[in-house]
């Protein structure tokens, strides 16, 4: 199992195979606060890296959840749209969105590594 | 502090009121109907055979019920109201009285013209009114608010776009401190939009805008620009007829969001400024009432190049009366967009704000706007003492302060907003414009007095010094303690929401199949 | 100035605080040369009973619909409306209150909000309602708008059985949106196919009951027809009264129902401020536009109200909203509302009974009369007639008689000449038996 890479606009993507499962990050839920709605994208949408892949908004605050990577989407997670406080709860775990089959595993490349995200957040204070 | 508990759940004049659907007496009603002829009914097997599901409720129970909501809402009437952007000034009852007269109230939007010349007249006298205060050429008067001038400005703006062989500019530029109205407004209207940023005296940075002005691969592709101006900042835009300037010259037009055009009414004309299209909340400078959110009216004035694309229905002059363009494509609507109302426009809010105008007069306007600048520069200065302002003044209607003054203390600006419930003041605009952090964004208006200014300095200057003690976090997180309800759980609303009442389960007649899982 | 609280001596004290000469001193971010320029030739200050006497001499120019038999309909109804209605809208707690945003002071208007969504819901047999948009005519547009988004299509069908001016709203906010309408003629005789007509590149088939020219019609298989062809049914209803008698849009399959609450919310005023009704299926939701107010609770655990799901709104949402729409008709809603209230079950179906019963003496009689014919076979409290000459002189020579006699279909239709012909006649229960003796005397006299 590989580990996590985040991006600039807080998704992680954990790669096993040649499927990526993608979420938002710890800091993400963090700063939106009490998510109340979660929109995940079908199974068979096709997405750019940076393109719009799913929904997520708290109280306040919409925003939308951006591929890491060019692919298509295998799964989106059935069991968020009832229950998006999982989101909140573990967002790197079951609060997962959705999981995508890479078309160019050579874009993981330009995501940062656990180490560089936390810094990247730090910086952002 | 613990509340006293009592067995009704009400508190004194506090008095909890159910819903009109748990009040039901199957079969009242507080409305008596003289007997229908006898006849046989011609429905063409239409005939609803089912139940609706409205409760029925005897008059004195309807107004109780109504009094008791009513005491549980804050209002003009009942004390101070600075919501910044939204100009909560009283509201003349001299208004209500003359939009109530049957001339105007008891008339039908399709009598014959012949019967309605005086509808027509009062119609023309505002727009007068509105050209006379703006120097614009013309006004369109059929917008329904504020959001729906900007609409109003946007589509003109187009049409002249595409009538001059200019229709592949599809982008608005908007300042990052603009009201969400704006960029949703473009994008309604076929636009993509993109935020120009603000310098850091919380103007619109001009440089950064006329670098945005460039032609991309040869090509224009700006169609307007829109700013709010005086901006949500509360500041005058000092530059704005350089920018108006440098609009023109790339071919584009220059939108002037005139929400908070009461700042600068009877003082300048907006001709001047180099403006092609604002609306005007007759809601907001000209004291027609906000009613709970609504109705208003949104008239926008036009400059000599948008006005032949201006909306229907346009009053026009004919002979020694009032005529009426209602069709787009004849006459001087030869080039309108359309039509995007209803009938004749608002024009009970029309009424009202003529009112407004003759009893105040372009004397009192410009004292108006005087007094509203005045007041607001005023709760800037003292309240100085303990806030941080986000910007230096002097400011113009509104004074805006960031939550610096915050720092360290646990306690945020919603918290000092909601504490100010107890204190009998409604809060100002928090959180926005979003430019400035941890908004508390103050608009007095110019018909609060200096005593009424100085009590809530002084509530609030005692709760910032409170919040800087370091002692009261947990009294600002529980207030308000002492308003009808105690914060409400949004997120509760949010994810699961309850959105009309529903008959308990098993007792389902009515017109409503919703299902009760709804509930809870 | 009476409505202007400051002294010049605490203009002075203030002035004094803050550290300025003069209040002039405090615009000098203004331009100068656009100051120098200001002059507006206007009148100034007026005490209370000269703005009185300028504007009820404005108002005596208008024959008011109380002072004469009056038939008038076509989308704006004359309806009793109870004081105690007047009276509760008139109170400053609601009157002079904005939208509540801060839901500890604001629970009457969210409150009488959920009522109000609730009763919408109810009598267009839908599952949710909004808290109101501007209009009857805007909230088709935004009904239209929201089945493009939903469908993902971009045209749009609307039965010729559609009020003009919905018809020309919705076309004008389409055409900015790059969805097509296609609109059908005007259908004065109500045969209109458009089953026949749908394509699986609609978005939605737009229709109205009762129509535009009284006909009262089962939108049933036409309802099936559209989700068979993965569009939506949308629903104009421009006399709500009607909903206390005839079967409501829900129950022949809509999907998005709007209209015009004015008629059961207080006097035309000339067509506006009306309140724009618009309810959907629970599904749908998150693509409904519009101020929306939910319940909750609050830190100790009482029932309450909070405007909510507001992520759809422009506020958050800027140019992905659903709509631009940030006022809504707060005031003429709770007007309706509490007409609705005052009214119930009973109230209401009895209103609506009467309004019809009064409608088929009339038509009894008018189709009686010679070359005139009815055209609806079933309708509600109007109709449209075609009459042995131009319906427009006709009118005119009724006003000459002091009768508002119904609106000619050629106002709305001035190219179609096969319309010229056409009066809709209206009749409520502020008619008397006399009215409808006035009007159908006068009537024979200018038709012979």
């Amino acid at each position: 199992m590989s580990e996590m890479r985040f991006t600039k606009d807080h998704e992680w993507i954990k790669i096993e195979g040649n499927i990526g499962t993608v979420g938002i990050t710890q800091f993400a839920q963090s700063q939106l606060g009490d998510i109340v709605f979660v929109e995940v994208p079908a199974a068979g949408k096709a997405v750019k890296a940076g393109g719009d892949a799913a929904v997520v908004e708290s109280v306040k605050a919409a925003s939308e959840v951006y591929s890491p990577v060019s692919g298509t989407v295998k799964e989106g997670n059935a069991a968020l749209p009832d229950a998006p406080e999982t989101v909140n709860q573990d967002p790197q775990g079951k609060g997962w969105f959705f999981k995508i089959e890479l078309a160019d595993p050579k874009e993981l490349d330009g995501l940062m590594d656990q180490a560089a995200y936390e810094k990247y957040c730090a910086d952002l204070h | 502090m613990t509340m006293p508990t009592t067995a009704s759940g009400n508190r004194g004049l506090q008095l909890e009121q159910g819903l009109i659907f748990e009040l039901n007496t199957p079969g009242m009603t507080a409305v008596d109907l003289p007997p229908a002829p006898k006849v046989a009914e011609r429905l063409g097997g239409l005939k609803n055979t089912k139940a609706i599901g409205l409760p029925g409720l005897s008059e004195p129970d309807v107004v109780r019920h109504y009094t008791r909501l009513s005491q549980k809402n804050y209002s003009i009437d009942s004390g101070f109201y600075p919501l910044g952007s939204c100009t909560m000034k009283h509201n003349p009852r001299l208004n209500e009285k003359m939009a109530r007269l049957p001339g105007f109230a008891d008339i039908h939007p399709f009598q014959p013209l012949s019967t309605v010349q005086g509808a027509l007249e009062l119609i023309d006298t505002c727009a007068q009114w509105l050209k006379e205060l703006t120097g614009m050429t013309a006004v369109a008067m059929s917008p329904a608010a504020g959001a729906h001038g900007e609409l109003c400005g946007l589509m003109c703006i187009k049409s002249a776009h595409e009538a001059n062989g200019q229709g592949h500019r599809k982008i608005v530029l908007v300042p990052e401190s603009a009201h969400g109205t704006n960029p949703a407004t473009a994008a309604l209207c076929g636009y993509t939009v993109e935020a120009i940023p603000a310098n850091a005296e919380g103007r619109v940075d001009v440089a950064a805008l006329k670098a945005h002005l460039r032609p991309q691969d040869g090509k224009m592709e700006i169609a307007a620009v829109m700013i709010t101006n005086p901006n949500t900042c509360g500041l005058f835009e000092r530059d704005c007829i350089a920018i108006a300037e440098a609009v023109h010259a790339a071919g584009a037009y220059f939108y002037m969001d005139g929400a908070n055009y009461n700042a600068i009414v009877a003082r300048l004309r907006i001709a001047d400024l180099g403006v092609d299209a604002m609306h005007i909340n007759l809601h907001k400078t000209f004291s027609t009432p906000h009613g709970g959110g609504g109705p208003g009216a949104g008239p926008t004035v036009l400059s000599a190049k948008l006005a032949p694309f201006a909306p229907v229905p346009m009053v026009v002059t004919a002979g020694s009366g009032f005529d009426v363009e209602e069709h787009a494509g004849h006459g001087e609507a030869r080039q309108s967009y359309g039509r995007m109302k209803g009938y004749h426009g608002q024009f009970g809010v029309f009424v009202r704000a003529v009112a407004y105008m003759m009893a105040m007069g372009v004397d009192g306007l410009k004292q108006a706007s005087g007094d509203a600048v005045l007041n607001a520069n005023y709760l800037l200065a003292r309240l100085s003492a303990e806030l941080t302002p986000a910007f230096d003044g002097p400011c113009m209607h509104e004074a805006v302060f960031d939550d610096r003054f915050l720092k360290g203390t646990g306690v945020s600006t919603l918290d000092i907003a909601k504490a100010l419930i107890d204190e009998g003041v409604h809060p100002p605009t928090m959180y926005f414009p979003l430019v400035v952090h941890g908004a508390l964004l103050m608009e007095p208006t110019e018909t609060e007095s200096k005593a009424t200014l100085d009590q809530f300095v002084n509530s609030l200057l005692s709760l910032a010094r409170k919040a800087k003690s370091g002692t009261a976090e947990a009294m600002f997180k529980a207030s308000p303690q002492l308003a009808p309800r105690r914060r409400l759980d949004e997120t509760k609303a949010a994810r699961k929401p309850v959105l009309r009442w529903l008959p308990p389960a098993g007792n389902h007649e009515g017109n409503g199949d919703t299902k009760r899982e709804a509930a809870e | 100035m009476r409505y202007l609280p400051l002294s010049e001596s605490n203009r002075r004290d203030m002035l004094n605080v803050i550290g300025a000469g003069s209040v002039d001193e405090l615009f000098r971010d203004l331009p100068k040369a656009a100051l120098a320029s200001a002059r507006f030739t206007l009148p100034t200050t007026a005490s209370e009973i000269e703005v009185e006497r300028t504007l009820s001499t404005m108002a005596a120019r208008n024959l008011n619909c109380g002072a004469a038999p009056s038939f008038l309909g076509a989308g704006n109804y004359r309806h009793h409306t109870p004081a105690s209605m007047d009276y509760i809208i008139q109170r400053g707690e609601f009157l002079t209150a904005y939208t509540p945003y801060q839901p500890e002071i604001s629970q009457g208007t969210l409150q009488a909000i959920f009522e109000f969504q609730t009763q919408v819901a109810l009598i267009t047999g839908m599952e949710i309602a909004n808290a109101s948009m501007y209009d009857g005519a805007t909230a088709c547009a935004e009904g239209v708008a929201m089945a493009a988004r939903l469908t993902k299509r971009t045209s749009a069908l609307v039965s010729g059985n559609v009020h003009p001016h919905y018809r020309d709203v919705t076309a004008t906010c389409m055409k900015f949106l790059d969805v097509a309408v296609e609109c059908l003629a005007p259908d004065p005789t109500g045969v209109e196919d458009l089953i026949g007509r749908i394509s699986d590149e609609h978005a939605c088939v737009v229709v109205q009951t009762p129509g535009f020219f009284g006909h009262l019609k089962d939108y049933t298989a036409l309802a099936e027809a559209c989700h068979a062809a993965g569009a939506l049914l949308v629903v104009c209803v421009t006399e709500p009264v009607a909903l206390g008698l005839i079967t409501p849009p829900g129950h022949m399959g809509a999907d998005i129902v709007v209209g015009e609450g004015q008629s059961l919310a207080g006097p035309m005023s000339f067509g506006g401020p009306g309140v724009g009704l618009f309810a959907t299926r629970e599904k749908f939701l998150r693509q409904m536009p519009g101020r929306l107010a939910g319940e909750t609770t609050d830190e100790d655990g009482r029932r309450g109200w909070v405007l909510t799901l507001s992520t759809r709104e422009q506020h958050i949402r800027r140019e992905k909203a659903t709509s631009n729409i940030c006022t809504n008709s707060g005031l003429i809603a709770l007007a309706f509302s509490t007409h609705m209230t005052l009214l119930g079950e009973a109230g209401f179906t009895r209103l609506a009974q009467l309004n019809h019963a009064m409608a088929v003496t009339l038509a009894e009689r008018v189709e009686k009369l010679p070359g005139v014919k009815l055209l609806p076979n079933a309708f509600f409290n109007e109709f449209a007639l075609r009459l042995p000459k131009p319906a427009a002189g006709v009118v005119e020579a009724l006003a000459a008689r002091k009768i508002l006699g119904g609106v000619p279909a050629s106002r709305f239709y001035p190219t179609y000449p096969e319309l010229a012909n056409v009066l809709l006649l209206t009749v409520t229960e502020t008619n008397t038996a006399a009215d409808i003796d006035a009007l159908v005397a006068a009537l024979k006299e200018v038709l012979s």
